[in-house]
Formats: structure tokens, sequence, C-alpha cells
């Protein structure tokens, strides 16, 4: 074929695709609030999040949550759409714009790479709520007032597993899997070493990182490397972690979880895990909007509003001394007499 | 190549190529079709799905600027690849050398925040050029001296360009106040808005894509009207025959990687200041590029290695993506499944070009 | 701290982990290899792994039967080389970008298909470490070499089996012929398209042998994107093999031990950062084939179509 003549041609097409596509729906599509129905509307949240719903981790934990609410209050009162997988944040950008768009009343970023892209949409959508997780950062200071911030405190049940690693270890070592050593990742991290140490200070905490948040097979091999090293403790962070319980299961080495509850992948050797339940600041943040406030307010979880939870598991037995000093720590944490500080 | 054919075309040979120019479109509704079965399988209703599809790429100002902005990055990395594989190159490096250029540029937009738009915003440009062209050079340079296969280097040199990222981000580039404020999410504060490159239209569209159609222009100039073009050109169609005639085949080969690193490099400082005003990583190259390094690859082929006609394969596959995640959102479906659908549009474009192949020899056999 | 780094433990460990981790991509490259070798370039290995290791997962855990998961992994496999052939043989596709189609595909369908049917994160019993008697209780030795399962020690099996094939063998000729010139192989009577077809197959056989072994031998989970793209480094491990069985198998020990030791320097507390760690195994590839590489000739009509008649 005449290769030029064909890409002119296609050019062409192109065109007058775009032109025709656009002016046949020239309007942005109008709000559904139209709804002439009596019964008061639901509550419409949308989410969108970086990883899948089934991640056991920290796109799970939010889909657990909504799902919750909805049990909760009806799915008569409550909706909720999603887009998982969303780890393209320009994709993700324009998944917001789009909730937003149809009108939802609470449009959720579930991902802290996605601020950047909401601190533009935001201002466009005036009587649409945001939030954004997991930050602190409103953009009050920008003039915005309709984005919520949340973030898991997660340091503080870091801090609390850390303490009862400590306990369990008999060889002192523990090993850590994480990531990369950013945002939330790093807190918990940070928080279960320093509850490590400050129970056993001659305790070895090594930690990896293995520069992904999906690659199984190193994260299984950096449990096998920890194991090697001497822990018969292990923990970690991020959807890769599955295959680090795998070789914590096979080798019988005791595991701590965080973001969801893990117990289900190794019933034998898990011994807690931090669970994130955000319905604490949903429910607070349905509220506020439901008050005609919009946003401007930072929530986080903690173990103090119950936001995190140290779950333990039914199939291994924590000796009661071990429970009763978690319970005490928590304790401290939650009135202020230990703090966890994160380097 | 086939000028005898081209002269002396009537009405009738016009609406046959009209015909077969379009086989990517309709190997892309034949894909589409096979989708609508697994969307019956999912429980879902095709129609709505794909007129959700149509809607959300094309149906409103904003989605058409999604379409156009989703398929900048394509048209740069993919007019890489078209010098690429003229020179008889394949680089799959496209990913890195967006992210290279990117960090590039933000690093230089970070440091000269006080510098006026008109001087800020051609360096940023210029030192993410040359970052991609460094990345695709290095990958040059073991090829043409070192005999180091350019697909195992590219590969190697993606995945090398995300851990740089991922320390510079989480390290010496993270914003101040993320350190402050104890959250330490892995990016770097928002540019001055002095390096915001213009919008062309109230909408996400930025100068950035009338750049990349420009550049396009510009390398078919080069490829077709220039001396060193026709050599890359000749390096590509025969090496055998290019060495005979006295041209340096290795030093062309690494040409034509640099030249393609340093558009996928510019494309990637595009990025940054065009739409994301800044830097940040999810741990992966993809959460930035948007898998561009690939698909570009991909629009670049549909383009039939043309650079303008890269133009509307970007633009179609820009389209696809886009319209495809609002059909996510439409009828709820896991997003897997666009993956999947995105997979057997690439798989049937690129399996119906023996169609217009065909008929091109039988063209040629007529003339 | 260094001295740690010398260890026996740490050697063991390294050398253990880095045959274990050698196996996914020990089956992958040599399968790509074959299909390489008769001029056929796939670069959907990831997508091709990532459905055997979907489809070998949910087989053991509905049946518990772990022969009939790999059985499954190996048919699922195949069908997908069986489908990169058509388009690249018959069809004469680009063969990069067919194979980059395929990889989407098996990313995103790998993907819905757990969604669907298994909904979340499960875990199977994968095939168990064999003991070799004598041999498992040499101190060293036996934990490196001998303590794993039956996939690890199938996957370097596979190394002098394949080098067998393709340089002892009638067809190992053929498929040699059809790579490096398939219009003198044509004239000779061989099928140039029939022997493509046969490597593709058994590479994608192989691919999804390699998903098999990380879902039911080695990290017996599966999860979305469970390879995260291994594929792709087994499709560099063949240009870094120099289209060899034996250079496959350095190149994925190489890839593999150094990967191995620096999760070992992280541990040991070597002040480095971990991003530049993790950057080891790729530098040192390129590093490596930079020093070593000979003027190793790719098969030459290799990614080129062949139709008869043609120049």
């Amino acid at each position: 074929m005449d290769t030029k003549r064909g890409i002119l041609l296609l050019m062409v097409f192109a065109t007058l695709f775009l032109l025709v596509g656009c002016p046949s729906a020239p309007s942005p599509t109008p709000m559904p609030t139209a709804t002439p129905t009596t019964p008061p509307k639901p509550f419409r949240v949308a989410v969108v999040m970086p990883s899948a719903i089934n991640d056991l981790a920290f796109s799970q934990s939010m889909y657990d949550a909504l799902v919750a609410i909805q049990n909760k209050m009806g799915k008569d009162k409550f909706e909720f759409a999603y887009s998982d997988g969303m780890f393209v944040v320009d994709d993700a950008a324009a998944a917001i714009r789009d909730y937003a768009t149809k009108g939802y009343d609470l449009v959720i970023a579930h991902g802290s790479q996605y601020g950047s892209s909401l601190v533009e949409i935001a201002p466009d959508f005036p009587n649409t709520s945001f939030a954004w997780g997991t930050t602190v950062d409103t953009f009050t200071d920008k003039g915005i007032n309709n984005v919520f911030a949340y973030e898991a405190r997660s340091e503080q049940g870091g801090y609390v597993l850390g303490v009862i690693a400590a306990k369990l270890s008999k060889s002192g070592v523990i090993g850590v899997i994480g990531p990369i050593e950013t945002g939330d990742a790093k807190l918990y991290v940070d928080g279960f070493r320093a509850g490590v140490l400050a129970t056993n200070p001659d305790a070895q905490v090594n930690v990896n990182w293995t520069g992904s948040f999906s690659d199984v097979a190193l994260a299984s091999e950096a449990a096998q490397t920890h194991i090697n090293a001497g822990a018969d403790t292990l923990t970690g962070t991020a959807q890769m972690v599955v295959g680090a319980i795998g070789v914590a299961k096979e080798k019988g080495v005791l595991w701590f979880g965080t973001q969801s509850d893990q117990a289900s992948l190794a019933p034998n050797i898990v011994v807690a895990c931090q669970v994130y339940d955000w319905t604490v600041v949903l429910d607070e943040m349905i509220n506020l909007i439901k008050g005609g406030t919009r946003g401007g307010k930072a929530f986080a979880i903690t173990l103090a509003n119950k936001g995190l939870t140290i779950k333990y598991n039914p199939g291994y037995t924590v000796p009661d001394d071990v429970k009763s000093l978690a319970s005490e720590t928590i304790q401290g944490i939650v009135d202020g007499s230990i703090s966890v500080k994160v380097e | 190549m086939h000028k005898g054919v081209a002269r002396g075309t009537r009405f009738r040979p016009f609406i046959g190529s009209l015909f077969w120019a379009l086989t990517p479109l309709y190997a892309t509704v034949l894909a589409l079709l096979v989708g609508a079965v697994m969307l019956l399988l999912l429980g879902v209703n095709p129609l709505q799905a794909y007129s959700a599809m149509v809607s959300g790429a094309f149906g409103s100002s904003n989605a058409l600027a999604d379409t156009l902005v989703k398929a900048t990055p394509l048209l740069f990395v993919g007019l890489g690849i078209c010098i690429a594989f003229r020179g008889g190159v394949l680089n799959i490096g496209g990913e890195g050398q967006l992210v290279a250029g990117a960090v590039a540029a933000t690093a230089v937009a970070l440091s000269l925040s006080h510098w006026p738009g008109w001087a800020i915003i051609p360096l940023c440009l210029t030192v993410g050029f040359l970052a991609g062209a460094i990345w695709g050079g290095i990958a040059g340079v073991l090829k043409a001296y070192l005999n180091v296969n350019e697909i195992l280097s590219t590969i190697m040199l993606n995945m090398i360009a995300v851990q740089g990222m991922n320390f510079l981000l989480r390290g010496p580039l993270m914003d101040p106040m993320q350190v402050e404020a104890g959250s330490f999410i892995p990016q770097t504060a928002r540019f001055s808005v002095t390096t915001d490159l213009p919008r062309l239209v109230p909408t996400r569209l930025h100068a950035g894509t009338a750049l990349a159609v420009l550049l396009a222009v510009l390398v078919y100039i080069f490829l077709w009207r220039t001396t060193i073009g026709y050599r890359i050109r000749a390096v590509g169609l025969n090496p055998d025959a290019s060495r005979a005639a006295g041209i340096n085949v290795e030093r062309y080969m690494m040409l034509s990687l640099i030249l393609g690193g340093a558009l996928a490099g510019l494309g990637g400082a595009v990025q940054v200041l065009g739409l994301h005003h800044r830097m940040f990583t999810d741990g992966s190259a993809t959460g930035f590029t948007g898998g561009a390094g690939f698909n570009g690859i991909v629009a670049a082929l549909f383009g039939k290695l043309h650079p303008l006609g890269t133009i509307p394969a970007s633009i179609l596959f820009g389209a696809l993506i886009v319209g495809a995640n609002q059909m996510q959102r439409a009828v709820q479906v896991p997003s897997s499944f666009i993956t999947a659908l995105n997979g057997l549009v690439v798989v049937f474009v690129v399996g119906s070009d023996i169609l217009s192949r065909r008929r091109a020899r039988r063209a040629v056999g007529q003339a | 701290m260094i001295a740690q780094l010398f260890s026996l433990t740490t050697l063991i460990g390294v050398l253990t982990a880095g045959i274990r981790l050698a196996t996914p991509y020990l089956y992958a490259t040599i399968g790509e290899t074959l299909g390489q070798r008769s001029g056929l370039v796939n670069l959907g290995v990831d997508g091709i792994m990532l459905m055997g290791a979907y489809a070998a997962f949910f087989v053991t855990f509905k049946t518990g039967n772990l022969v009939l998961g790999l059985l499954v992994a190996t048919m699922v496999g195949g069908l997908l080389g069986l489908v990169m052939a058509f388009f690249s043989v018959t069809l004469r596709a680009e063969q990069g970008i067919t194979g980059i189609g395929v990889y989407l595909f098996g990313l995103g369908m790998s993907n819905l298909l757990f969604r669907k049917t298994l909904g979340t994160v499960e875990t199977v019993s994968g095939f168990p470490p064999i003991h070799i008697p004598f041999l498992s209780d040499i101190p060293v030795l036996g934990p490196i070499f001998f303590s794993h399962n039956i996939l690890v020690y199938g996957a370097f099996a596979l190394v002098p089996v394949s080098w067998f094939l393709l340089n002892k063998t009638t067809l190992g000729l053929k498929i040699r012929a059809v790579g490096d010139n398939p219009k003198a192989a044509d004239s000779l009577g061989v099928s140039v398209a029939g022997v493509r077809y046969f490597t593709e197959i058994v590479g994608g056989m192989l691919e999804g042998i390699a998903g098999a072994s990380l879902s039911i031998a080695l990290l017996n989970v599966f999860q979305e994107n469970l390879t995260s793209g291994m594929g792709f480094i087994a499709v560099a491990l063949v240009y870094f093999g120099g289209w060899r069985s034996v250079g496959a198998l350095a190149g994925a020990i190489l890839f593999s031990m150094v990967n191995a030791l620096q999760l070992w320097l992280q541990v040991i507390g070597i002040r480095i950062p971990p991003d530049f760690a993790i950057m080891m195994p790729y530098v040192l590839t390129i590093v490596v084939l930079a020093f070593t590489a000979q003027r190793v000739r790719a098969p030459a009509a290799l990614s080129k179509p062949f139709e008869r008649g043609e120049g």
C-alpha cells in the first residue's frame, strides 16, 4: 500500500472523528441530582484506589470499611462505587474528576500519590466533598475547603506489635520486610522497630526493602534471608508480603501483619495484626458533610479512636503476661505516656 | 518505495486505500466484540459499557482533552520508537527514559524556581531531552562498543531508573513539608507556577501536546529529508549493504537509540511540567508513565512507524485507555478487564496488518 | 559486619536463594531461547507466566492435585504459545508488538480470573522439598543443592536437555536452520512454519511451568501481577546467554545470586541506601555482559517473518 497516502487518510479520519465526537455531546453530564424521588436520596461515595480491593492490605482496608458502612446504613441509604487498580496517577485523576461530575457526595482519593491531582480538581466542584489519604494536608492554605485528609498512625500499632514481637522472639533477631522507605510503610516500620527496642534493647531488628509493592518473589526471598540470619519473628507491609507469610508458615516462624487481617493465610503462625478500620473517620466525614461541612479537617485513625486495632489471631495463643503488656502499651500510647517517634 | 502505485490514482483506488488505511480500526472493533463476550460473562451489558467508553473518550471537551493528554506521552515515545525501529534497534527502554527525563527536569524546576517561565520551561525541557538522550545513549554505547544487546540493556535500565527515582524522591528531592509533617510521601514539592506549560483551552490539555505534534513533523523531516536520517533508515533496512557503502552501522544504531531516548526523556519532562507539576513515585515506573514506554511502541507500530502516522495512532490508543477507564466506572468491572481488553486490541490490530500488506503486494503486482 | 558477609551462613544463604530464585527464570529463559533460535521473538513471556501461575494455582486450590495443576499450567502456556505462533508465523505480525499484546492480555486476564474465581488471596501447599538420602545430608552442599522441590531440579535438568535438543538432534538442527536461514531450510524441505509453531508452543509450555513454579512450588500463593515483571528479565537473559542453554543458566544464576546477595547486604546492615542495593542485579547483569560479550551472532532471521518466494 502507499504508506504515505494511507497515513494521510488515517490522519484525516482521526481529525474528523475528533470534530464529530466533540459537539455531539457538548455539555458535561448533568448532575443526577434531578431525580425527583420523594424518599431521601442515598449518600453516595466513590473511591479511587491504587491496588486491588482484595490485596489484603491498603486498598482492601478501605473497601472493607465501605462495605461495613453500607451494611450498617442499608443499601437504600448508602451507595458506593469504586475504581481499583488505579496505580496510574493521571488515570486516577480522570476517575476522581468523573465521579465528582457524576454528583457523588464524597469522592475518596485513597492514595497519597493522588494529592497533586486533587488540588486541581477540588476547586472545580465546590459542592462535592473530597477526601485524600493518607496525608495530613487538606489544602486549606490554598483556599480549598472541600477536602478532608485522613491518615493512619500506623507507627502506633507498629509499636505495639513490636513490643509483642520482642517478648515472643527467642533469638532476639526480628526481620522486617517493606516496599520502599516512605509514607505509611516507613511509619509502620519505624514504630515497630521502636517498640522492639523499647522492650528488648539487645534485640536486633533487620530491615529489608524490596523496592516494589508487588514483587511477591522478592518478599518471599527476603523472608528466607531474615530466617537464615537468625530471625524467628517477621513482619512486613504492602501487598507483596503474602510471599513472606508463605515462607514464615513453611518455616514456622511468627508473623505480625498490618493494614488488613492476614491470619487466614497462615492460621498457626500469625500472632496479631494491626487492622485499619476507616469507618471511624468515614462516619465522621459523612456526618460533617450531612451537616454542611465539606472539608478542611484532617483525620487520623489511631489506637485511641479504635480506627487502629490490634487483632489477635485466635489460632495462636499469646501468653497472658504478654497480652497484658500489650494492653498497657496501647493504654500508654492512648493516654500519651508513651510517645512513638519516627525518624 | 511504491511511488509507481501512487501515481495516477483515481477515485476508486482512493476509496480503496481509505478502506485499507482503516484496518487498525476494524481490528479494534473486532477486539471489542470479543471483549463484549467477556462483558456478557461478567454480567454486564456491553452496549452500556461501550457507549460509556465512547463518551468517556470523546463525549465532552474534558474527555477529549483527557484523550489528547493521554496520547501525548505515547506520541513522544512513539516518535523515538520510529527513529529506533527505522534504525534497526528495538528500544524497549521508554519507561526508564521517561522517568530519567522527568526526574532531571524536576531537579532543575525545583532548584531554579525563581527563574521566569520563558527561561525555565525551555531549560527544563532541554534537560529532560538530554537526560533521556543519556539514558538511551547508555544502551547505545553498550550496543555499539561492547556488543550488549539493546533489549537486555533497556529492560535493565528501566529497573535501574525506577530505583534511582525512588532514591531521589524519598531523599534529596522529597518535599520538605512531607518530612516536617511526618508523612514521608515520596513526592517533590509542587513546582513554581512559572514552570507550568501553558494550557491550550480550559481543560487539562497543555502545550506539550502541540509540541509533540510539531516534533512529529520534525522527526519526519529528519528521517526523510536529511542525510543522517537517510543513513539511519539505510542501516535499519540493510545493515550489511550500509556497511559496504561505508556507513558506520554501529554508530548510527547508537544515534538512533540516543535520539529515541531523548524524545522519550522530553516526553517525561512534558509530563511533569504540563500535567503533574511535581514528581512522585508509587515504587514503580508505571504510576508515573502510565505504561507509555510500552504503549508508545504499540502506537508507533499502529502508525506504521511513520512519525505522522503515529499521531492518529497515539490518539486512538489514548482514547482507548481513557474510554476504557470510563467504562470501568460506568459498569463497575474490575480494572484488570481493561488491561486484558487492551491486550486484545493490540494483538488484533497487529495481526490485521497482514490484510493491508497483502493488498499492497497485489497493488504492486498490478502496477 | 563485613565479616558476617563472608560467613558460611551467608554463603549458603546466597547460593541456596540464588538456585531457588533462578528456577522461574530458567524455565522462561530456556523457553524463550527455543523460540528465538527458530527466529521468533516473544515479549509476552510475563503474560504467559502469569496465566500459567494462575492456572496452576486455581487447579491445585480446587483439586489439591499438584500434578494436575502443573499439567494445566503447561497446557495454558502451550495454548498461548500457539496464539503467539499463529500471529507471528501465520499472520506474520510484528512480533515485538504481538508480545506486548499477549503480555497485557495475560496480566489482565489472570487477575480478572483471580478476582472472579478466588476473590481473595489464598494459599496452597505446593511441591514439597525432596530429601535425597545422603546427598541432602552433606554439610554445606546438601542445603545448597539438595534441599529443593521437584520443579527446581526440573529447571536445572532442562539445561542439558535443551542443549542436547538444540545441538545433538535433527530437530535441533532444523530449529537452528530455520532461525538462521529459513529460505535454505525451506528449500531442503524443512517446514519453516511447522518448526516455528513447535518451538513457540514448547516455549509457551515452559513459560507456563515457570509461572507454576512460582504459584505452586516456590511461593504457593497467587496475587495480582504475581510475576512482577520477571518475564521481561527472562527475555533479557536470553540475550545475556547468547541464545545458548548454558548461557541462560549463567545469566539466571548470576541475576538471582546478586539479588539474594543484595537482600543479605540489607539484612546485615551495610550502610548503603536500599535503592542502590536493589539496583545491583540489574547493573551487574549489564556490566558482566559488557565485559564478557563475545561477538555472539543472533539467529540471522530473528524477528523476521518468513514467506515462501520472498527475497
